[in-house]
């Protein structure tokens, strides 16, 4: 187990390397993108632009460029281009917003998806399973802002029923906090609901077949035990280490979208704008930070596997 | 809950692993392909069919978006036309108002009232909202399926390798396949959208435009790449133990000789089964992109493009937002249902699915 973790977290690492590398080459590659020319402004004359260019270290090769601005990514001293501020204090202002919307999203879509799913393998072939596959079909074939735009329309311009985007910090009023992220969490939850429920269903109906739940039944066990004990404890791991790496995703700024499309400053929504703006530093943070949550959740997922289950053994 | 119900279940519209009709299996006369046996069982699937019928048609209406505009709508898909006036039931109206309270507003579906000019109404720039749907539609069909295209040639190639000859050449794709994978999808959508669209590429023999429609094609389709390739590997390295590879082996055949007589037959059930998959996800990931900028370039339109420009106007001509909401949606859920009678039909037990 140590050695698989240690082995693991050196996979973590080069991975993490290697997208960072990716994310500054693909930013170096951009005709036009002279970050020089950016910071000093449109009309600067060639002198401030070199002048820039000296302080900011553009002179220097790429590979320096690259250590540099990773250097500063770990000591937390990380300037973004166009706004001169501290990407990292931006992050953390912005983190808050990104984490209410995952924390209501990842709840309402994990606790919907076992119900609706559980739902449907109980009634495997019936309407009610019928009805909730269709329904789980169209949430998975509609994508987030097409939701956001009808909530928007519908729900907030012409019922008026719930705000019309942005975001309450919960520390200044809890009440509106909710109020503005029901259709946010609604909107990001759908698709995970209709995932979850019909990987759920089928692992239902896999387990339903097994012969420890033939040997449950055949002990005398009433047909709610059997279920809930049985079968969808059992059909249930799965599902939560889907959810575990959906959430990292979500959590390092996957949310962009929803973000956009309601208005919301979180990460996601502050990556998007920096692209917009050809800013690297800030992506290049964004990016790190989505992808350790993502490798790291991994990690965990997997480690978690092998202690619900000795039969599997590790090896990286 | 038991046996007997999951086996009753799903004659018409089974869904999920384990829900096949089991007696199909048994009518079926001894000798029939498999093939042959999954053709059968999607036939007798009259949902899947219908939805995969509702797909076709898009893709129809789409491809003749040219028939339309040219001999309907009398417009092509960028043509402006902020000042013209239009004949709706013999009025004349301006197509984008320019007197009264409703100044600035383009004109609403004329329905069929105009001669089939904007019968879906204009955009704000006065362009012909029903020619820049099917314009539209074409160009994020054209996007998909060659991302798809890519995707799975790229994949079924890097999975196979690595699968096959394992060692070296294993630890070098996986990794590769794990840094796309770890990279957040739409994060390295946008980065590399906002970045080619820009500049374009030029790598010698592979040159691509920044407005190009190809553009966000070769992105999608390299973001998809691991959710195929880790599978395909990972059946390629069980097969490669089996007793067919082995004979093969025996009587000297060489590595690529097996792959594609012995390996390649094999996975085509699970390459059928991620096509639709990979489809469906592609159109939205380019409808997601475009929607955030960084996938299909003005003027050129796409669902995506269309919605976004019209957000502004989502509270005054809804129908500019919601029409191309409403293609999108059909299109992908036409391919979802489609695709998923194909998995039933192949494999009632396989458990295919893309995470993101």
């Amino acid at each position: 187990m140590g050695r698989f973790i240690v082995r693991r977290l050196g996979s973590m690492a080069i991975v993490l390397v290697a997208i960072s590398i990716l994310t500054f080459l693909i930013f170096q590659a951009i005709p036009n993108g002279d970050p020089a020319v950016r910071i000093a402004g449109r009309h600067a004359d060639p002198a401030t632009i070199r002048d820039v260019r000296k302080t900011w270290g553009f002179d220097k090769p790429i590979y320096v460029q690259y250590v540099k601005t990773m250097g500063k990514i770990f000591d937390g001293s990380v300037i973004s281009y166009t706004q001169s501020l501290n990407v990292e204090d931006e992050i953390k202002r912005d983190f808050p917003v990104t984490l209410s919307l995952a924390l209501g999203a990842g709840l309402l879509w994990l606790f919907m998806g076992i119900v609706f799913g559980v739902i449907s393998a109980l009634f495997a072939g019936r309407w009610t399973d019928r009805a909730l596959t269709v329904l789980s079909l169209i949430g998975i074939s509609t994508p987030v802002f097409v939701i956001a735009a009808l909530m928007l329309y519908f729900l907030a311009f012409k019922w008026s029923i719930f705000p019309n985007g942005d975001y309450v910090k919960l520390t200044d009023d809890p009440v509106q906090w909710a109020n503005h992220l029901i259709m946010p969490w609604t909107a990001l939850s759908l698709l995970f609901i209709g995932f979850y429920s019909r990987v759920l269903r089928s692992n239902i109906l896999d387990t339903i077949n097994e012969d420890y739940v033939r040997t449950a039944r055949a002990k005398g066990l009433t047909e709610r035990r059997v279920i809930v004990r049985h079968v969808v404890r059992n059909s249930l791991i799965p599902i939560i280490s889907l959810w575990g790496l959906d959430f990292a995703a979500i959590i390092g700024g996957g949310a962009i979208i929803t973000e956009k499309a309601f208005n919301l400053p979180g990460v996601g929504a502050f990556a998007a704008n920096s692209i917009g703006q050809l800013d690297v530093p800030p992506v290049l943070v964004v990016t790190m930070f989505g992808a350790f949550f993502v490798v790291l959740l991994q990690t965990v997922v997997d480690v978690l596997y092998a202690l619900l289950d000795p039969r599997i053994r590790l090896t990286a | 809950m038991s046996a007997e119900t999951t086996a009753e279940t799903g004659t018409e519209f089974s869904t999920g692993p384990g829900l096949e009709p089991r007696a199909a299996e048994g009518e079926a006369p001894p000798g029939i392909g498999p093939y042959r046996l999954a053709a059968r069982r999607l036939r007798r699937n009259k949902v899947a069919l219908a939805f995969g019928a509702l797909f076709v048609l898009i893709v129809i209406l789409c491809m003749l978006a040219p028939v339309y505009s040219h001999d309907i709508a009398h417009t092509g898909p960028n043509s402006e036309h902020v000042t013209d006036q239009v004949r709706v039931n013999g009025k004349l109206k301006d197509v984008i108002a320019g007197t009264g309270k409703n100044i600035g507003t383009p004109i609403n579906p004329t329905w069929f009232s105009a001669h089939g000019r904007f019968v879906l109404g204009a955009d704000d720039n006065g362009r012909d909202n029903a020619v820049r749907l099917l314009y539209g539609g074409r160009n994020s069909l054209e996007i998909g399926g060659v991302a798809t295209l890519i995707t799975m040639i790229l994949a079924i190639l890097l999975g196979t390798m690595a699968g096959f000859f394992r060692g070296f050449a294993d630890g070098v794709i996986s990794r590769i396949l794990d840094v796309i994978w770890a990279y957040p999808a739409v994060l390295l959508g946008i980065a590399l959208g906002t970045a080619l669209a820009l500049g374009g590429v030029n790598l010698g023999l592979f040159k691509l435009h920044g407005n190009s429609l190809m553009v966000p094609a070769v992105i999608i389709g390299i973001v998809y790449i691991p959710y195929v390739a880790k599978p395909i590997r990972g059946q390629v390295l069980s097969l490669r133990e089996k007793e067919f590879v082995d004979a093969a082996r025996v009587q000297g055949f060489g590595s690529f000789r097996i792959i594609f007589s012995e390996i390649l037959p094999n996975l085509a059930s699970t390459i059928l089964v991620f096509i639709p998959l990979i489809l469906a996800n592609a159109i939205l990931l380019e409808a997601g992109l475009s929607y955030l900028g960084a996938g299909v370039q003005d003027p050129n339109p796409s669902w995506g493009t269309m919605i976004s420009d019209s957000l502004p106007r989502l509270t005054s001509s809804p129908h500019l937002v919601f029409a191309p909401s409403i293609m999108l949606v059909l299109c992908v859920l036409g391919i979802n249902v489609f695709g998923d009678g194909v998995r039933d039909a192949l494999d009632p037990r396989a458990k295919v699915r893309l995470e993101h």
